[in-house]
């Protein structure tokens, strides 16, 4: 059935001033609407417009990978992406850390009455720009609008489907003692420059988000070394959170030098003048690779041969511990500890 | 109470405010607190203010304080350090 | 970073531990107090005990200013955001103290009140001018570092007439700090005080100068070294004390020579002499009430006092009664020595201030200490077993 639809409403939907209403929700002909000239145009694919509860399709050989993801973050437009480009990347990332290739993305949105149509449209824009980049497909999704004050303007869930190489295991309790920990490139430049946008602690940087989808680096990476053991991108709580939870699933300790993290002189400034450890701060474009010691070599050489790998370094390595202790030897010369993080990192005057 | 880092001034503004900068990152201060600051000094920022002007005549002599200890230490030879006065 | 990662190099580090270590002399004891949250923070962050002699042990003192806030104060900063419906300006660091009924004014912000953080009093004057028609607050805390801010505030809001701001003052004052500890009954234990030493706080001496605390080398016959708040510095510092109680002597001096004078900032100085008074009493957590220890805002500026703008009533929330907050700041006992510590007590689950400033005592000996201890444990259990 490939005749062109003819457009069924009288108006088409003011984008550049428009707001969403609680029409837009109520299943009815705006939330159609909706749905045809600002999702299925934007993300256009054979299933969409097929404009069904759901999407049919053949995977290709190997285990499913399910990941799903919920989008909050403030502020929405940020130096580097939104919380569109964020959401699709997010997810195609959670797939990609099971050494998994991410096919198909669905989307749920729930909306706030009043939300300006023109930045939902820049937000849809920015996720099908990052999905076509990432040759991931929008297949489903839905729409539910909430009265004025019981959301923060647009709060977005993906989850994604992937399928991984039956012969890989990568798993967060697969780190052994004398792996290597590696990581993909600096660290705490999302975090950061997030923070320089938040009220009252401004400052001027340079620094933008390093948003972006690693499915392309890791596809690259399981080629040179499938004997990887543990992929994870460290996110909130940054990567202290992330090698610490490896550590307590794993049952072992991790050592790492500070001197081989990598981290932009910008994010140490701003680091030092709020009082903030790098150590803890978001990422979204990187991760942390856990891998035998005989392959690292070759690791990294195949990280830093990729353009979202270039500053890879391994920083560390993995031990026996009772405690599961994650240990930093710092560049000054003495030992600390690296613990869990207590609640949200903020910044201190003393 | 000590959470405060020395910054390069870049540029003098109105009001007694300057930007400074650390690294690429800037801020908007205020010299309220300070006397006789010029671009290209570097003031210790704490909470928006410049608690003082860094002085970086005593800032190399401490670190060569540092330096000079080191050059000291010979191996077994701790008393090295009073005989030099240091 | 220039002016910062000279004073972290790793080098120097290793040339000052090994003259410190030729330095320390056996059957001495060299036991350094330090009251600066910097110093705390630098020594967990760079590991500096990793590269002192065991002889040389670090205390820490009352050097954060959140950890010596009293809950009463607390509890009416909470009172101001909630009852009285100010937008109250606060330092992060006071937002996660747990206060009366457990609350904190995280929680107090979470219920809806308008609790915003700010980096420095100057975002607190802005929210007042673009909020004409609402009371806004400034929870003002700190020691000497803090306050000429505050007092520069102060005199912009009255020089440019803003009608809708005042502050909530809680500063306090470190030479009355240091004092209560040196006076205190169980540091004067058998008549002598069980500190040989004291690191002198970076950036209150910037202010208040290197002569405060001749008072105190004279008057204790304690020698005072005064550190920049890098790691290098904190080591030549301990260096320089090493020396003075090697040789006997009880001496000022001051490391911090980049920045410190004898003087201190005396425009500084004056402006915060302009706006504030010694207010006769102050209850610190932990240490009690210590005379002529705070300031208030004078009756000058009387307008941009919260105190008595707002129908405020102060009352004394005693800590928890197995809280040893008290004695850990005075340095007479040990995070390990308080019952509540790792079972009650947690970082995630405070009782006392100790445990909620990052700087505090036991927070700090929770996320490094257990650590070492359990390091300690396994060196002492292979050795037994070699």
């Amino acid at each position: 059935m490939d005749m062109p639809r003819k457009r069924r409403h009288a108006h088409a939907l003011d984008v550049r001033h428009g707001l969403i209403d609680m029409n837009h929700g109520s299943g009815g002909r705006a939330t159609a609407q909706l749905i045809e000239e600002l999702f299925v145009r934007a993300f256009d694919n054979e299933c969409l417009r097929r404009m069904d509860d759901h999407a049919h399709m053949a995977l290709p050989p190997g285990k499913i990978v399910i990941a799903t993801d919920g989008h909050v973050i403030s502020p929405l437009f940020f130096p580097g992406g939104d919380i569109g480009s964020l959401s699709v990347h997010g997810t195609i990332n959670d797939v990609a850390m099971a050494g998994a290739v991410p096919l198909y993305l669905t989307v749920g949105f729930i909306l706030e009455e009043g939300f300006p149509l023109s930045d939902l449209k820049k937000i849809v824009d920015s996720m099908a720009a990052a999905a076509q980049a990432a040759q991931v497909r929008i297949v489903a999704g839905d729409t539910k609008v909430v009265e004025r004050g019981k959301g923060d303007g647009i709060f977005i869930t993906t989850t994604g489907v992937g399928v991984v190489d039956e012969a890989l295991n990568i798993h967060a309790d697969q780190a052994h003692p004398g792996d290597c920990v590696l990581v993909s490139g600096t660290m705490g430049d999302h975090g950061v420059a997030i923070m320089s946008l938040r009220e009252h602690l401004t400052f001027d940087t340079d620094l933008v988000s390093d948003t972006a989808a690693l499915h392309g680096l890791v596809a690259h990476m399981v080629r040179a070394a499938p004997e990887i053991h543990c992929l994870r991108d460290p996110t909130r709580g940054g990567l202290a959170t992330t090698l610490n939870e490896i550590a307590d699933l794993s049952c072992v300790g991790i050592r790492i030098w500070e001197s081989a993290i990598p981290i932009r002189s910008e994010v140490k400034a701003a680091c030092e003048l709020l009082g903030l450890d790098p150590m803890y701060i978001a990422n979204e474009g990187k991760l942390v690779a856990i891998c035998p010691r005989e392959r690292s070599q070759d690791l990294l050489e195949a990280m830093r041969a990729h353009p979202l790998g270039a500053d890879a370094a391994i920083i560390g390595e993995v031990v026996a511990d009772p405690h599961y202790f994650v240990e930093m030897e710092t560049a000054f010369g003495g030992r600390r500890v690296v613990d869990w993080l207590m609640g949200d990192p903020l910044p201190r005057i003393c | 109470m000590c959470l405060a880092l020395p910054m390069r001034v870049e540029r003098l503004m109105t009001d007694e405010l300057a930007v400074v900068e650390l690294d690429g990152v800037r801020k908007t201060i205020s010299l309220a607190l300070v006397d006789d600051v010029k671009e290209g000094d570097y003031v210790i920022v704490h909470v928006g203010y410049a608690l003082t002007r860094l002085d970086p005549d005593e800032a190399q002599k401490t670190l060569a304080l540092f330096a000079e200890l080191a050059l000291a230490l010979a191996p077994g030879a701790p008393q090295g350090l009073k005989e030099r006065g240091v | 970073m220039k002016f910062i990662d000279e004073f972290r190099d790793g080098g120097l580090a290793q040339k000052l531990s090994r003259a410190i270590f030729a330095e320390v002399q056996p059957g001495k004891s060299y036991r350094f107090m330090e009251f600066c949250g910097g110093h705390t923070h630098a020594i967990a962050r760079y590991g500096i005990l990793d590269l002192l002699p065991p002889s040389v042990r670090l205390i820490h003192g009352p050097g954060c200013p959140v950890c010596v806030l009293p809950i009463g104060q607390i509890d009416i900063a909470m009172a101001l955001a909630r009852e009285h419906g100010v937008i109250l300006c606060t330092y992060a660091d006071v937002l996660r103290v747990p206060a009366s009924h457990r609350e904190s004014l995280l929680k107090v912000k979470a219920s809806g009140a308008d609790v915003l953080m700010v980096y420095s009093i100057l975002d607190a004057l802005q929210v007042a001018r673009e909020n004409p028609d609402r009371e806004v607050v400034f929870f003002a805390i700190g020691f000497e570092t803090t306050t000429p801010p505050t007092a520069a505030g102060i005199r912009a809001a009255a020089d440019t007439g803003l009608a809708n701001f005042s502050v909530f003052c809680s500063h306090v004052l470190t030479p009355s700090a240091i004092q209560s500890i040196l006076e205190s009954p169980d540091v004067r234990s058998l008549g002598a005080i069980d500190i040989d030493g004291f690191i002198g706080p970076s950036h209150v001496s910037i202010v208040i100068g290197s002569r405060p605390y001749e008072f105190f080398s004279e008057e204790y016959e304690k020698p005072v070294v005064i550190a920049g708040f890098e790691p290098l510095d904190v080591m030549q510092a301990v260096l320089m004390l090493v020396r003075q109680v090697n040789e006997g002597r009880y001496e000022v001096e001051n490391e911090f020579q980049r920045a410190v004078t004898r003087l201190g900032n005396e425009k500084a100085q004056g402006l915060v002499a302009e706006v504030f008074e010694l207010a006769r009493a102050f209850e610190w957590r932990g240490l009690g009430v210590v005379p002529y220890s705070s300031l208030r805002i004078r009756e000058h500026y009387g307008r941009f006092d919260a105190q008595r703008r707002f129908p405020l009533v102060y009352r004394t929330v005693a800590d928890h009664k197995g809280c040893e907050c008290g004695a850990i700041l005075r340095g007479v006992k040990q995070p390990k020595d308080c019952r509540l510590f790792g079972s009650a007590c947690v970082p995630e689950n405070p009782m006392g201030s100790c445990m909620v400033s990052s700087e505090g005592a036991c927070a700090a000996h929770y996320t490094y200490g257990r650590y070492r201890m359990a390091r300690s444990d396994e060196t002492s259990r292979s050795a037994v077993n070699s």
